[in-house]
């Protein structure tokens, strides 16, 4: 069994389900990041597993023992609120020392604790200071080191990162990592934004509708995803689709996108419609012909960041949107302009259209 | 230009509209404070003067406990009727705060059966007319000993004190938000600390104003104590009824004794005014 584990999990508000049949397993140590949109049961989640909020059915199992019916002060679980939840009364310090006294630590294993997981957090010259006397980020670590002082089983963290400027996103999204990994603990944590979860979670547990619509490791989700709506969840362009009808000959079933032939693995009936998915940037656009590419219309060049958004027009007047490196964007100076584009077929996704599921790929 | 002229008259109008208010309400006072150092000839004197020669007398009086008329002299006992309000108002305020602080925060925090209806039978106890349970409760309070005590009267004074108490710290405990306390728990504190160490001193302003508003009320209050003590341990409301004597009213004890009367609540009502108005429009919104 594992050290976290969650079983049927199901809690209603005013009838309305909002987390249904919700199981989980977490490995001692791993650390899991709970993706979802806004209103998915996230939070929800995690205060039923602090033991602040109570659940309408199913189990929650810490190393062996249920937990369910246990309050929150005795369920060796550490938590950091997403609006952090400082007690605004106490100085940093005594925000940090409250789990280790509600142990009945010793004051001078304390100060001890506290000034080691302020080191690590970089707030050790703010200790004195109230909570409103503290910048968002010195208040997200504090209410971070308040959760972890006490080194708990499992460290829940509901979008920690989520009220901070986008700079310190970057810094924590680099910093967590290293801190979790100093505490070895077991950690679930919460996000709304894909590339945090991508980076932060050995496992991706991706909760819409109130269950898990799958649970994977970072690449396995974005890759491969379970469901037409786990992979429009992922990625900035997200995936294009579009809708297709599966075909089939001799040679097996098949659907075709941008010129190129999409096996579709054997389940799949011939006729029925499918939807046909592909990352924008496993789009190939070049400016001059290259093999086995479809000529296409650029419309238009947009500069992200890192990369470059295109947007093109097949020959029915299908909207296409890839994107390329930044360096690469240079050859396609702006305005409407015809361009050759092409695909991997491998890369293609195939969907069901009635049930968003995901069709097994067949063999190229 | 025209815009800043008119803001300057503006600013005028508004000062003497501010100044007419301020004597409108603020007169009485200054009127009772003359008169307390005024003998009854100088008050009764038409027209009334503003200039007279100021006496201690009234004060004397009222501390000796001996006032001195013209068919003869009276033992009054205005000294004792202060201490009675003092002890009456905080003696209920106090209980009030033991009972209503714990009552207020289950009001907020938890749903329960019934707890609406509670919440609103409390609060109505302020607007029935306190006649309606005076007989009763004089029958009753005779047979169970508790007339002409403390004890009974600060148990009927919860009836002025509890409910605004309960209703306005209501308010305030449930602004906190509720997060603050889960992630005390969630620290391994057990309820009973969470609602000491952090429910009750983060709405330690509401309950500040909570608690000088019910001392007021209570020490303003007249007829429980006209109808349900006797002079030992009536306050000072209903002591000053005492200045009306067979040889006619006192009004300059009276007025020496109203002024007496106002300085403990003036002086609480100076040193906790921010709370206070802040308790007040808290009250008011949060009802």
């Amino acid at each position: 069994m594992a050290f976290l584990e969650i079983r049927n999990l199901t809690r209603r508000f005013k009838g309305k389900a909002v987390l249904e049949d919700l199981s989980l397993s977490v490995e001692r140590g791993e650390t899991v990041a709970v993706f979802g949109p806004s209103g998915s049961g996230k939070t929800v989640l995690l205060r039923l597993i602090a033991g602040v909020d109570r659940p309408d059915g199913g189990e929650i199992r810490l190393d062996g023992v249920d937990l369910t019916e246990q309050p929150p002060d005795r369920r060796d679980i550490g938590m950091a609120f997403q609006n952090f939840a400082l007690y605004p009364h106490m100085s940093a310090y005594a925000n940090i020392a409250s789990p280790l006294r509600a142990k009945g630590a010793s004051e001078d294993e304390i100060r001890a604790q506290v000034r080691e997981v302020a080191a690590l957090l970089r707030i050790d010259h703010v200790l004195t200071h109230a909570p409103r006397e503290l910048s968002n980020g010195q208040k997200q670590r504090t209410a971070l080191a308040r959760a972890l002082v006490q080194r708990p089983g499992v460290l829940l963290l509901d979008d920690p990162l989520r009220n901070v400027d986008a700079k310190l996103r970057y810094e924590m999204r680099i910093e967590l990592p290293r801190v979790l990994a100093r505490f070895q603990t077991t950690v679930l944590y919460v996000t709304q934004d894909y590339r945090e979860a991508m980076a932060l979670g050995q496992r991706v547990g991706v909760l819409e509708g109130g269950s898990f619509r799958q649970i994977g490791p970072p690449e396995t989700v974005y890759a491969e995803p379970a469901t037409v709506d786990v992979a429009r969840l992922f990625g900035d362009p997200t995936i294009i689709l579009f809708r297709r009808r599966i075909e089939s000959d001799g040679n097996g079933a098949w659907t075709e996108f941008l010129g190129a032939r999409i096996p579709v693995g054997a389940a799949a009936d011939a006729g029925a419609a499918c939807l046909v998915g592909i990352r924008p940037e496993h789009v190939q656009v070049a400016p001059a012909p290259i093999p086995d590419a479809v000529a296409v219309v650029l419309d238009a060049v947009t500069p992200l960041n890192v990369r470059t958004l295109l947007l093109l027009k097949d020959r029915d007047g299908e909207e296409i949107v890839a994107t390329c490196p930044e360096e690469d964007a240079a050859r396609f100076p702006r305005g409407h302009r015809d361009v050759w584009a092409r695909i991997d077929p491998s890369r293609a996704l195939v969907f069901d259209d009635r049930t968003g599921l995901r069709l097994p790929s067949g063999r190229i | 230009m025209q815009h800043h002229r008119q803001s300057a008259i503006a600013r005028a109008i508004r000062g003497v509209l501010l100044t007419l208010v301020g004597l409108f309400f603020l007169f009485p006072i200054f009127w009772v404070v003359l008169m307390s150092f005024q003998t009854n000839a100088d008050i009764l004197r038409t027209p009334p003067s503003l200039f007279f020669t100021p006496t201690l007398d009234n004060y004397v009086a009222l501390i000796t406990g001996q006032l001195d008329t013209a068919v003869g002299s009276l033992k009054i006992s205005y000294m004792r009727n202060l201490w009675n309000s003092l002890v009456l108002s905080s003696a209920s305020v106090a209980l009030s705060l033991l009972l209503g602080i714990p009552a207020a925060y289950a009001f907020a925090r938890y749903r329960f059966r019934l707890g609406e209806n509670i919440a609103f039978t409390l609060l109505s106890f302020r607007f029935a007319p306190p006649l309606l349970v005076l007989l009763p409760l004089l029958l009753y309070f005779q047979d169970l000993g508790l007339y002409d005590t403390y004890i009974g009267l600060v148990w009927v004074y919860q009836l002025i004190t509890l409910p605004l108490i309960l209703w306005i710290v209501r308010g305030y405990f449930e602004d906190i938000s509720p997060d603050i306390e889960h992630a005390y728990r969630v620290d391994g504190h057990g309820w009973l600390a969470t609602f000491l160490k952090i429910a009750v001193p983060l709405a330690r302003p509401g309950i500040a104003a909570a608690a000088l508003l019910a001392f007021i009320f209570a020490w303003n209050n007249f007829v429980f104590a006209l109808i349900l003590g006797s002079s030992d341990v009536q306050p000072v409301t209903v002591g000053a009824l005492a200045f009306i004597t067979a040889s006619g009213i006192q009004y300059g004890q009276i007025a020496a004794g109203l002024v007496l009367s106002m300085l403990p609540t003036l002086v609480l009502a100076l040193l906790a005014q921010r709370y206070l108005v802040e308790g007040l429009s808290l009250g008011a919104v949060k009802g």
